[in-house]
């Protein structure tokens, strides 16, 4: 019998069979954070094209928010440089808050549209911003059933697999 | 739940195998051993952490303490000899305006020497395995020597065409402006250089710290200057210029420092001053990328246009966050190629991670590529023995091997093009003497152990892995020396 998936614990334990989809960073407008929206074909059988756009197009809008450079990102700028730049140490940055928002919005996909497809998205900023990455998960080899319940999925949940590589490549111990 | 009837629940082999984050929740007892650490205590660059990971500097900070050492000094001489004549001579204004301008210096400096330059974090194996492949389908064949070509990416910014390259140690492509530390060994966002004065590499996030030092510290020593002068000439009226010198010995010193130093500071305030108008970075000047002499239809695509706006989005511009979460816990992970020989995932791959050298970060990442091209992926799904399983480099299997750097790397085709995930078992059969150029056919290749129903598979990729660690040191030698020598 088919297994169904009942909560995104079993998602992240099954994504160590998982096979990932990476979405680069798109530079044709210069430095600022953005995704290439160019469908993958590897997505093809998983997500309708539209909704990836639509994903990634809204990750792109919110970067945009938090690089915007403006009358308030000024004033946030003009205020740190008074204070020496010791405001930071009790204050959230613009582009931090909306990292947050990120992070919302994206588990908030992951419960409602992606996990009953079987796929996960991994927050870029722990990617160091270079990639967005579908995790497509398999479990038993078969395609994964939509949760019967998506009201019982955790919500602390926001990544998974190797979320927390950081920076890893190889990691070395650093001699102090 | 998957009804495999007889076998464990999974529930508990992935606990040995610690994928699951290393919160509280979980079972302590398996955690006791290793402290969770934080991510700073193995970051792969050349850098220095202090405060538990706040504090983030270069290695070398011997001149950033004399760069402290000259500024505290001066200041405080001229506080404790030169203020008090003054400020009864001509205003007090002058120890409160040198106070203003020195806890400016001071925090920009710190702000400056301690904070994230923009480091971009290192690529995870997948990202690079992933990586690999698309260069290796972009360049068609390789060309079989050790080392291909440098790898470029070419962008097209604001009508310039911008090179990408592609950067070994961190296994990225760089984003425009990027540029490797050599001292750091760390790739910085918007580079600009790196500065033994502070201690650190001056990038995106504190090009401003930066620039508000430079430029307070000019103010400052000028400030000192102009009233030390000051102080000698009132004194000199007074009692003679030698009795003067005589009197506040201090501010002799003090003249000497911001003499030679004025020289230096307000010129480099100037030369930033100018690469801010034009939103330039100073490894982009010396370079000369965006300068006229290059071509007529050479300019810089990042300027805005204007000289005011270039200011203000580099002094007053939003700050990015940094990427490096250097005092987050680093979260155990799925279990990597290069198995540990304990059951403990993350902490025994970084120890045995930790001890590569780069060329076996080159070797890891083509092991990737390996596995990519060799793992049949986990759609197919023949229904193993556990025997199989644990043994997988039994003859009956065959050989599979994909081909390493030499040969033509592409994965066969009945495969989709996905960057498959690590599995352990198709490392393994290398030490099986063949290091040929056979192609793995989904039809030969043992599957990876997935999670197949099934009692004795039911704890198959976690028994699996749990088995394998026990031979593994000794195989995981051999296995490196194969694709070393290979890889050659």
């Amino acid at each position: 019998s088919i297994p169904k998936v009942h909560n995104l614990q079993e998602l992240r334990r099954s994504a160590s069979l998982a096979t990932k989809v990476f979405i680069q960073r798109d530079y044709s407008d210069g430095t600022i954070c953005q995704f290439q929206t160019k469908f993958p074909p590897e997505l093809d059988s998983r997500i309708e094209r539209q909704l990836f756009e639509e994903t990634v197009k809204t990750l792109n809008s919110f970067y945009a928010e938090a690089e915007k450079i403006g009358g308030s990102s000024y004033l946030e700028g003009c205020l740190a440089c008074a204070t020496a730049y010791f405001i930071f140490l009790c204050m959230e940055t613009h582009y931090e808050k909306v990292l947050k928002k990120i992070s919302r919005y994206i588990q908030e996909q992951n419960e409602k549209v992606f996990a009953p497809r079987g796929l996960l998205l991994t927050d870029p900023v722990e990617r160091g911003m270079r990639v967005v990455s579908f995790l497509a998960v398999s479990f038993e080899g078969t395609q994964l059933q939509p949760a019967e319940a998506p009201g019982r999925l955790p919500g602390s949940w926001t990544t998974l697999g190797d979320s927390a590589q950081g920076f890893l490549g190889v990691p070395h111990i650093p001699d102090h | 739940m998957p009804p495999g009837g007889g076998g464990p629940m999974k529930d508990c082999e992935y606990s040995q195998i610690s994928t699951h984050s290393s919160s509280p929740m979980e079972s302590p007892h398996k955690k006791k051993k290793i402290a969770a650490r934080r991510k700073w205590e193995v970051f792969p660059g050349r850098n220095k952490f202090f405060c538990n990971g706040r504090i983030m500097m270069a290695r070398q900070t011997g001149v950033f303490y004399l760069t402290l050492v000259l500024i505290l000094v001066t200041s405080g001489l001229f506080f404790a000899f030169d203020c008090p004549y003054l400020a009864v001579k001509i205003t007090p204004a002058i120890p409160v305006v040198g106070g203003i301008l020195f806890f400016f210096v001071m925090g920009t400096l710190l702000r400056t020497s301690f904070s994230d330059p923009g480091v971009l974090p290192r690529a995870t194996p997948d990202e690079a395995a992933d990586l690999e492949r698309q260069i290796d389908i972009a360049n068609g064949t390789s060309s079989g020597g050790y080392r291909p070509p440098p790898r470029t990416k070419e962008v097209i910014i604001n009508g310039q065409t911008v090179k990408l390259k592609y950067c070994f140690t961190c296994k990225i492509f760089r984003p425009p402006r990027a540029s490797h530390c050599s001292l750091c060994d760390n790739c910085v966002e918007r580079f600009d250089h790196h500065c033994p004065w502070v201690g650190n590499c001056v990038g995106k996030r504190n090009y401003r710290f930066f620039y508000m030092f430079i430029l307070s510290l000019s103010f400052l020593t000028v400030f000192i200057f102009a009233f030390v002068i000051t102080h000698v000439i009132l004194r000199s009226q007074q009692a003679g210029f030698l009795n003067a010198l005589k009197d506040s010995p201090a501010s002799v010193l003090e003249a000497v420092v911001c003499f030679f130093s004025v020289w230096s500071i307000v010129g480099l305030s100037g030369f930033h001053t100018y690469l801010i108008s034009s939103n330039q970075t100073t490894n982009e000047d010396i370079k000369g990328s965006w300068s006229n002499k290059r071509g007529k239809e050479n300019y810089n695509p990042y300027s805005y246009g204007n000289i005011f706006t270039n200011c203000c989005v580099a002094l007053c511009g939003p700050i990015s966050p940094s990427l490096i979460d250097r005092r987050g816990y680093i979260q155990p992970d799925t279990p990597q190629p290069a198995a540990p020989s304990n059951g403990m995932a993350t902490y025994g791959a970084t120890q045995s991670q930790s001890d590569m050298c780069d060329q076996d970060q080159c070797i890891q990442s083509t092991k990737f590529v390996l596995q990519a091209a060799a793992t049949p992926l986990l759609q197919s799904e023949p229904s193993l023995t556990s025997d199989e399983l644990h043994l997988p480099g039994k003859p009956g299997l065959g050989t599979p091997c994909a081909s390493l750097t030499l040969g033509p790397p592409t994965p066969p085709s009945s495969m989709p093009n996905l960057a498959a995930e690590a599995a352990l078992t198709d490392i393994l059969p290398l030490k099986d003497e063949h290091v040929g150029h056979q192609f793995l056919t989904p039809d030969e290749a043992p599957s990876p152990p997935t999670m197949l129903a099934g009692s004795p598979l039911a704890h198959s990729r976690t028994m699996h892995v749990l088995g394998l660690a026990s031979q593994d040191s000794l195989h995981e030698d051999s296995v490196r020396g194969l694709v070393k020598l290979s890889s050659v």
